[in-house]
């Protein structure tokens, strides 16, 4: 220690005689989080992916080896077919819905005019709204025969929607809670990559006589898209593993209208006591989730990469 | 000038429109907690109460112990909040600041579990929670949450940013490693933990289906859990349940509205790099 605090530039000799001490330490430090990780994320993963081929209720000690079976079984599981499509229908609802809307909302902030202040808690706020309140909330909302929803509709001489209780538009209303929630998430997220375009570009291109369009188009888009990239794989992800407004809303139904994934591996594993099926469930869900990540942030990132 | 005009009112009032669409909930659910249920079925429905009555939120603390669903969910969320900053900000100065073998590995190992969905790990975690006697206890509700790539990767962006001069001075004046980090590298990251902390407060707070699988009994309700019992005993008082959808929602969005600046430097922080 002494030896090292009389030299005063970087020498070779104390970077050695420091990185004895700092790494122990650096050991000491990380520890608690890297066996945190091991225990709920590792072991776990690993776990899912070995009782896959087991067949077990759970309770009993005794597991038996079946292979591929559980695998079998939920391919050829109607409910579990149904389940798949009705994530991806999710999916492809969720995230141009909270993607687009988090832009437009940013894009709109970024004129800056006065009040934006209030605007942007007001969209923002939402997010401290636990899930399951914004789920009765909602409800309440689009209650079919009471709710402020068929209220507007009626007033202006539409008829009175069903809501939850028809498959399709409940799958609507799910998606319309959760992104109600997560949409001023990523709006901030678009805001601060919006504000970060360097202002000369824009009044460059303001003075060629580009429109706003324009500018926004070939200056601020190319400018914010590993941003985009960032809030599609993020928004895909937490399409991909809502339950908890399914759950309170609909219970999945009426019709299997709602039952997505993680509600299948849910009943598969409190319902049924089948661990084997709800671990293979839990397998191809992660890989879903990984190989859909890895191809949006090739082919979004792409473009950028290549200039 | 006079279109520029055009366009800042119609920014404007779309702006409002939208405005009144996300805040709608807010004021239903507001002005429904204080109808009577008679009001709260009326049609056409009103959006001020004909007659305020305040007593529905006591009805939320009498017919169900919900000031204990309150305790239960704010020792949850404080508790993870605190461990969890901690952990992370010694692993992020570790692995940000500090020279060590195999720092690279661990950090790719806890960047891979990032792509990890917490729910596809429900079996073997319910499984280790049964071994390891977390079925309906505070351990159970606090210790999945406290391990979090994301933040370690945060605390970890943050330490980048650390001055290596304090980190020398520091050394200089005969602090060991752990004491720079203690008395040095955590006092000067306050705003960065309050940003991270409020967020996972927020996130606690409103966990579901995990409490829901791991506890049994009444006593051990969260409030999200409470809320849907309550939902279950009371499905037609409306006006009941929207008064305690308002009172499971107080905590979270008073701290929203103090440390809402906090909130956004946050929510930034982790789009940056994303």
């Amino acid at each position: 220690m002494i030896a090292s605090s009389l030299t005063v530039g970087p020498s070779p000799r104390r970077r050695a005689h420091r990185g004895a001490g700092e790494g122990r330490a650096a050991w000491v430090l990380v520890l608690p989080d890297v066996l945190g990780l091991c225990l709920i994320y590792v072991g776990p993963i690993l776990f899912t992916i070995y009782l896959s081929f087991f067949s077990w209720n759970g309770i009993s000690p005794q597991r038996t080896f079946v292979g591929f079976d559980n695998y079998r079984y939920i391919f050829s599981d109607p409910v579990w077919m149904r389940s798949l499509g009705v994530s991806f229908a999710y999916l492809l609802m969720y995230v141009p819905l909270v993607t687009g809307g988090a832009l437009f909302l940013a894009v709109l902030l970024a004129q800056k005019l006065r009040g934006t202040a209030l605007f942007r808690t007001i969209f923002f706020l939402p997010m401290a709204v636990p899930v399951v309140v914004a789920a009765i909330v909602w409800q309440f909302i689009f209650q079919p025969s009471y709710g402020f929803v068929n209220f507007l509709l009626q007033s202006v001489g539409l008829p009175a929607q069903p809501w939850l209780s028809s498959p399709q538009q409940a799958l609507v209303v799910v998606v319309l809670v959760s992104a109600w929630k997560q949409v001023g998430y990523f709006m901030i997220i678009f805001l601060a990559a919006i504000l970060a375009v360097p202002k000369d570009y824009l009044e460059a291109a303001s003075l060629d006589g580009a429109g706003s369009f324009r500018r926004f188009w070939s200056i601020t888009w190319p400018t914010i898209r590993p941003t985009t990239a960032f809030v599609v794989v993020m928004t895909s992800i937490i399409a991909l593993q809502d339950f908890d407004q399914i759950f309170v809303l609909t219970k999945g139904g009426p019709d299997y209208g709602t039952y997505v994934q993680v509600y299948y591996i849910y009943e598969q594993m409190l319902r049924y006591l089948h661990m084997g099926p709800a671990s293979a469930a839990s397998v191809v869900l992660f890989l879903i989730i990984m190989v859909l990540s890895i191809a949006q942030i090739r082919l979004l990132r792409g473009g950028r990469d290549a200039d | 000038m006079r279109t520029s005009a055009l366009r800042r009112w119609s920014i404007r009032a779309l702006m409002i429109l939208i405005g009144i669409v996300m805040f709608f909930p807010f004021a239903w659910m507001v002005s429904s907690s204080f109808k009577s249920n008679k009001e709260v079925l009326a049609y056409p429905p009103s959006l001020i109460p004909g007659e305020w009555h305040p007593e529905n939120f006591v009805h939320v603390f009498t017919d169900v112990p919900f000031a204990l669903y309150m305790l239960n969910s704010a020792i949850v969320a404080v508790t993870v909040t605190v461990v969890a900053l901690i952990l992370h900000a010694m692993s992020g100065y570790a692995l940000a600041t500090l020279r060590f073998r195999g720092r690279e590995a661990i950090f790719i190992g806890i960047i891979a579990t990032m792509m990890v969905p917490f729910y596809s790990l429900l079996v073997p975690l319910l499984n280790i929670s049964k071994t390891l006697g977390w079925i309906d206890s505070f351990a159970g509700l606090i210790i999945p949450w406290i391990p979090h790539a994301f933040g370690i990767f945060l605390m970890r962006q943050h330490f980048l940013g650390f001055p290596r001069e304090l980190k020398d001075a520091a050394a200089v004046d005969g602090a060991g490693t752990l004491r720079t980090f203690f008395q040095v590298a955590l006092p000067t990251s306050y705003p960065m933990l309050a940003s991270l902390g409020i967020i996972y407060f927020i996130g606690n707070w409103d966990r579901f289906l995990w409490p829901l699988i791991i506890t049994n009994s009444p006593e051990m309700l969260t409030v999200p859990l409470g809320l849907v019992q309550f939902q279950g005993q009371y499905s037609t008082q409306w006006n009941l349940l929207m008064a305690a959808a308002v009172v499971a929602s107080i905590p979270t969005l008073v701290l929203f509205i103090l440390l809402q600046k906090r909130i956004v430097a946050g929510v930034t922080m982790s789009g940056i790099k994303g």
